[in-house]
């Protein structure tokens, strides 16, 4: 840690360790309810377990993203951080409203909306929240020494998610123009500037990790990101095949949807063969697990698994099954929840100077979170695969076909114990850190 | 070799280019002639069924156009399924609706709720899919959805 003010991204570190242990819960009140056990059905009704697991999932990433942002954009303008205090403010601001969000879906009040269940109210206190982010990062970043390619990307990637919320928060009489504006959000995010945010995070790491010259890995970056908007914009086409717009998004969606694995397949390459190039010599070891982990299963996850049911002739029987809950899962754990983990690992140390960098505890939670996550991709990808047949091809009906399944539930149920057991490794092990203290400051000076 | 400048010349241009192609599709897609949203068909009571849809988050579990929760029934067909009688029945019980075991909220819609959403259901009944109402639909068993233009 070079500037005492990187260390407010601690908070926002362990608030989103906070959040996932929640995603965690609700993810088994779900898993149970599937396979018929729903005891809390009047109290957590399934879509409500299902609003509060997802809406989770997006705010401890974007808690994890804003707490990189405060870590990496002073050490990249070289600079303290504009005010310090306001990032606090910032961070108890996004905790309540995320807190009456989902005090609230317990309560019927939300939108409905898949993924922006946010109520309206709340929409306008996001919007504050985040200006107020964006506008610490972005006059951090113009009054600093440098402006390096690493922060404009993840700043651009910050700033564009930003704007593309609001597309989500018009309203629309039209369940297709809902459907579609909403996937502007969704899509957009997943498969586009939230790549730019993990783009800018993998290259500040690997550069940080590796040894390997800026210039180099900056260069890739924006190949990388170019490749990712190339295929990615034109890739919403996908969600469009079959709500009620023209043929014309199965060509282009078709097509660009096609290109899209490319752009992580770049990313996978790029981190592995930085990581060949460079010296070898940092001695954080899990961050590296966790960096180079998230460039890979991002690949698997996000474009492998997502180019699997993106063709339309195939997405015509998929689209609506569980085989989406397969290719979620595994893209949103290997893009987004293990970048964000990765940028935990490597700034624990320097935040607060204890350098727990190569233990047997950090060693399993990498591997336990990651095989019991396989396991579950392929418990949801069997159950999609039959529910196609029997649903789709059979037409037998909905619940006949879920009672068919159930059994790979809880194949799903052991294997996100699993997962479970390596999350909470994780954060035995950001616990066991400590807080972060100006002492380190001063140790990782002098080791530098 | 590429340059750090050819780079970033690649990223900058190749998306101003396929934002601007996105956006225009959009126009197109909602143009005159190609928009297949059935729009023309909402009135006031589908837009009333619309908001009960949205404030119940009924896509937290169901599906419909294939967008929700993969929980419950896919909805964009269920008319043609089951019949308005039946749906009524559902949206309108008191006591959770439980299907082979697996709960339904018991929201217990007044009669003018339930006929609200019933013609929001009827409006989705009628967009064109390209096909997917012919996959959801059990009415099509046996034909070929993707036979569309031929038929």
């Amino acid at each position: 840690m070079k500037y005492k003010s990187q260390k407010v991204a601690y908070w926002f570190f362990a608030f989103s360790m906070l959040l996932l242990v929640l995603q965690l819960t609700y993810g088994f009140i779900m898993g149970f309810a599937r396979i018929g056990m729903d005891g809390l059905h009047d109290f957590i009704p399934f879509n409500t377990a299902r609003a509060v697991h997802t809406n989770l999932l997006v705010v401890w990433l974007l808690s994890g993203f804003m707490g990189a942002a405060y870590y990496i954009i002073p050490e990249e303008a070289q600079r303290e951080l504009v005010s310090v205090k306001l990032a606090y403010v910032q961070l108890i601001s996004l905790a309540l409203v995320g807190v009456a969000a989902i005090i609230g879906y317990h309560f019927n009040w939300w939108e409905g909306r898949k993924f922006l269940e946010i109520p309206r109210q709340l929409d306008f206190l996001v919007v504050v929240n985040v200006l107020l982010f964006l506008g610490l990062i972005l006059v951090t970043l113009f009054k600093g020494k440098r402006k390096t390619t690493t922060a404009l990307v993840l700043s651009m990637g910050l700033l564009f998610a930003a704007l593309l919320y609001l597309p989500g928060m018009l309203p629309f009489d039209s369940q297709v123009m809902d459907s579609f504006f909403r996937w502007w959000v969704v899509h957009l995010w997943v498969e586009g500037v939230w790549e730019l945010i993990m783009g800018g995070i993998l290259s500040f790491l690997l550069i940080k990790l590796t040894g390997v010259d800026r210039e180099v890995i900056e260069k890739w970056l924006y190949v990388i990101v170019g490749l990712t908007f190339l295929s990615g914009v034109l890739g919403t086409g996908h969600h469009y095949y079959y709500i009620g717009v023209n043929k014309i998004w199965l060509i282009v969606g078709g097509i660009f949807s096609a290109m899209e694995p490319l752009a992580f397949l770049a990313m996978a390459l790029f981190a592995v063969n930085m990581y060949r190039k460079g010296e070898k010599k940092h001695p954080n070891k899990i961050a590296l697990f966790w960096t180079l982990g998230s460039a890979i299963v991002s690949f698997v996850g996000a474009g492998l698994l997502g180019f699997a049911h993106t063709l339309p002739q195939t997405n015509l029987y998929t689209h609506g099954t569980l085989v989406t809950a397969m290719h979620g899962h595994l893209a949103f754990w290997g893009a987004y929840g293990m970048i964000v983990l990765a940028i935990i690992s490597y700034s624990l140390p320097n935040m607060t100077g204890r350098k727990l960098y190569d233990g047997a505890r950090g060693r399993a939670a990498f591997w336990t979170a990651n095989i019991g996550m396989v396991g579950m991709t392929v418990a949801f990808g069997v159950a999609g695969v039959a529910q196609v047949y029997l649903e789709r091809k059979l037409k037998m009906d909905f619940m006949v076909v879920q009672n068919e399944i159930s059994i790979h539930f809880v194949v799903l149920i052991i294997c996100a114990s699993l997962f479970t057991a390596g999350i909470i490794l994780y954060i035995i092990d950001f616990v066991k850190h400590g807080r972060p203290n100006d002492e380190a400051l001063e140790m990782v000076e002098v080791s530098q | 070799m590429l340059s750090k400048k050819q780079a970033r010349a690649f990223f900058l241009g190749g998306t101003m280019v396929t934002f601007l192609i996105f956006i225009g599709l959009t126009i197109y897609s909602f143009s005159k002639g190609q928009d297949q949203s059935n729009y023309g068909n909402i009135t006031e009571q589908v837009v009333r069924g619309k908001k009960i849809w949205e404030a119940n988050n009924c896509m937290g579990c169901h599906t419909i156009l294939g967008e929700g929760g993969y929980y419950a029934p896919e909805l964009t067909k269920v008319l043609d399924r089951r019949g308005p009688g039946y749906v009524k029945a559902v949206l309108m019980s008191p006591i959770p609706w439980e299907p082979n075991g697996r709960k339904m909220v018991a929201y217990g819609f007044s009669e003018e709720e339930a006929a609200d959403l019933i013609a929001f259901f009827d409006w989705i009944d009628d967009i064109d899919l390209n096909g997917f109402d012919r996959v959801v639909s059990p009415l099509a068993k046996g034909e070929d959805p993707l036979a569309t233009e031929e038929e």
